[in-house]
């Protein structure tokens, strides 16, 4: 273990292993990612797998879009044998007249950032997937190019291609504390040893307010337990994520051919819960039994749950924050930090090298809270 | 264990997600080394019977290559539920409910 970096990284999740990834691509060398447990095992391994880049923010429709981008050639560029992408697209069900205006509304938007995505009707979302019947079907938006990657299988490719370019990635690492001097971070204080540093990168997922605690700033946010399960896998049937807001439940067929569903339950409590409930199973359930009655013959092999963090406009909080001036932010991600990742990276790493970054994020500062500057994201599960 | 003349065995160690014995020690070899890596990597232990066949099998291995006792390697989470049960029949407990 180095005991003196430029770059420390907290979080193995998929932000932290893609900024260490760009930041060597960038020509830094000395860099450390630190993970209290294995790579991803925190809200990227427990997430839906989705990618999708129909948005209702223009920031979170052109990080998504040019992340999309990327995850079509990362398996290449990351010299990994795959990344399990598959675009089936997303399929959002529109019930009620307000959320119909809502999705033309987004649409418009999604087309002038060039996002290939259209409204459909009830029965040409029936033919796009046939056991879809939702009889109360007002509409639907649909984007061809959205769809599906194995988050293990990012991550771990993001951390295998970090590692060749120079940075060490130390997973059963804990982060005691920070130590700061002078309005910097000099050190990160590990189970492990000390190690000093240039610049410290907060993407510690749920726990990244209690790491921007330790430096004495603080991240607006409240984490919820997410629930979510997976089939034994079935001969393709389904090519789209099926998406509704109405029902905050999303269901896609992965390219192993199991289905994973999951559901946000409004009522769920603040807190640091990752535990499962049959309730989840028995609401999900009788969920899919109206919209896709079908997948009721389909058998459950697996649950568990995440954590969303979700910040107060449901965007995420990206860049330096006022202070300590070395502290970087890629946190509040708000349940879809996993298919925004390569475009969080990159910019992450342009910013901390001095370049001006491809998207100007600096909308999605921390200090956008206390200036009132909130631009909040409708299409959130 | 690779056999008398050295190659690695073709046997399943995981039937449901069909996991030989070589690939298990091929992902070792590149360096994934503990139960939770090697269960999202090849998929072991992720199927229909929910690892009640492999882990113990993969437990053993990874002890062995580990050159630790078994006790020591620690195992992936168990998650329910104990059998693979049909999505329909959780929506029949819903309609139950009060």
């Amino acid at each position: 273990m180095k005991r003196r970096v430029e770059a420390a990284i907290v979080g193995g999740g998929v932000i932290g292993c893609a900024i260490a990834y760009y930041l060597t691509q960038l020509g830094l060398r000395d860099i450390a990612v630190f993970e209290r447990s294995y790579l991803a095992s925190g809200s990227t391994g427990r997430c839906g797998a989705g990618v999708r880049a129909q948005w209702g923010t223009e920031m979170n429709c052109r990080l998504a879009q040019s992340s999309i981008d990327d995850f079509e050639t990362l398996a290449d560029e990351l010299d990994y044998p795959s990344i399990d992408f598959k675009q089936g697209g997303y399929l959002i069900l529109a019930f009620g007249r307000a959320q119909l205006d809502q999705f033309r509304r987004n649409v418009s938007l999604q087309n002038s950032l060039g996002i290939p995505s259209r409204l459909v009707t009830p029965d040409e979302a029936r033919r796009i997937v046939p056991h879809l019947v939702a009889p109360d079907l007002l509409g639907a938006t649909f984007c061809a190019t959205d769809g599906h990657c194995d988050p293990f299988k990012v991550t771990d490719a993001y951390a295998r291609a970090a590692r060749r370019g120079g940075a060490e990635i130390h997973t059963a690492t804990t982060v005691m504390g920070l130590r700061v001097g002078a309005g910097r971070i000099t050190s990160v204080e590990t189970d492990r040893g000390p190690v000093d540093c240039d610049l410290l990168v907060n993407a510690a997922g749920p726990h990244a307010a209690q790491i921007a605690a330790m430096a004495g700033c603080k991240i607006p946010y409240v984490t919820q337990r997410h629930q979510i399960m997976v089939t034994e896998p079935v001969a393709p049937m389904q090519d789209p994520m099926v998406l509704s807001f109405s029902h905050g439940l999303y269901c896609q067929q992965t390219p192993h051919g199991s289905f994973i569903m999951g559901l946000g339950d409004p009522a769920e409590p603040v807190g640091f819960d990752i535990g499962h409930s049959w309730q989840f199973l028995a609401d999900l359930a009788s969920k899919i039994d109206y919209l896709m009655p079908a997948l009721g013959s389909l058998r459950v092999v697996r649950q568990w749950s995440g954590l969303y963090e979700v910040t107060p406009d449901s965007q995420p909080i990206l860049g330096p924050a006022p202070e300590p001036a070395n502290l970087w932010l890629a946190a509040g991600f708000s349940g879809h930090g996993f298919m925004l990742a390569p475009m969080v990276g990159r910019i992450l790493a342009q910013l901390i090298c001095g370049q001006t970054p491809e998207i100007d994020i600096s909308p999605l500062d921390l200090g956008r809270f206390a200036r009132g500057e909130l631009v909040r994201e409708p299409s959130v599960v | 264990m690779p056999d008398r003349v050295g190659r690695l065995s073709e046997i399943v160690i995981c039937r449901c997600e069909e996991v030989t014995e070589a690939d298990i020690h091929k992902a070792y070899a590149e360096g994934y080394r503990s139960v939770e890596d090697l269960k999202r990597l090849l998929r072991i232990g992720m199927g229909p019977c929910g690892g009640r066949t492999c882990m113990p099998l993969l437990l053993g291995m990874v002890a062995r290559l580990a050159g630790v006792p078994v006790a020591e390697v620690a195992p992936a989470v168990n998650r329910p539920p104990l059998k693979p049960v049909e999505l329909a029949r959780y929506a029949a407990l819903q309609e139950q409910q009060p």
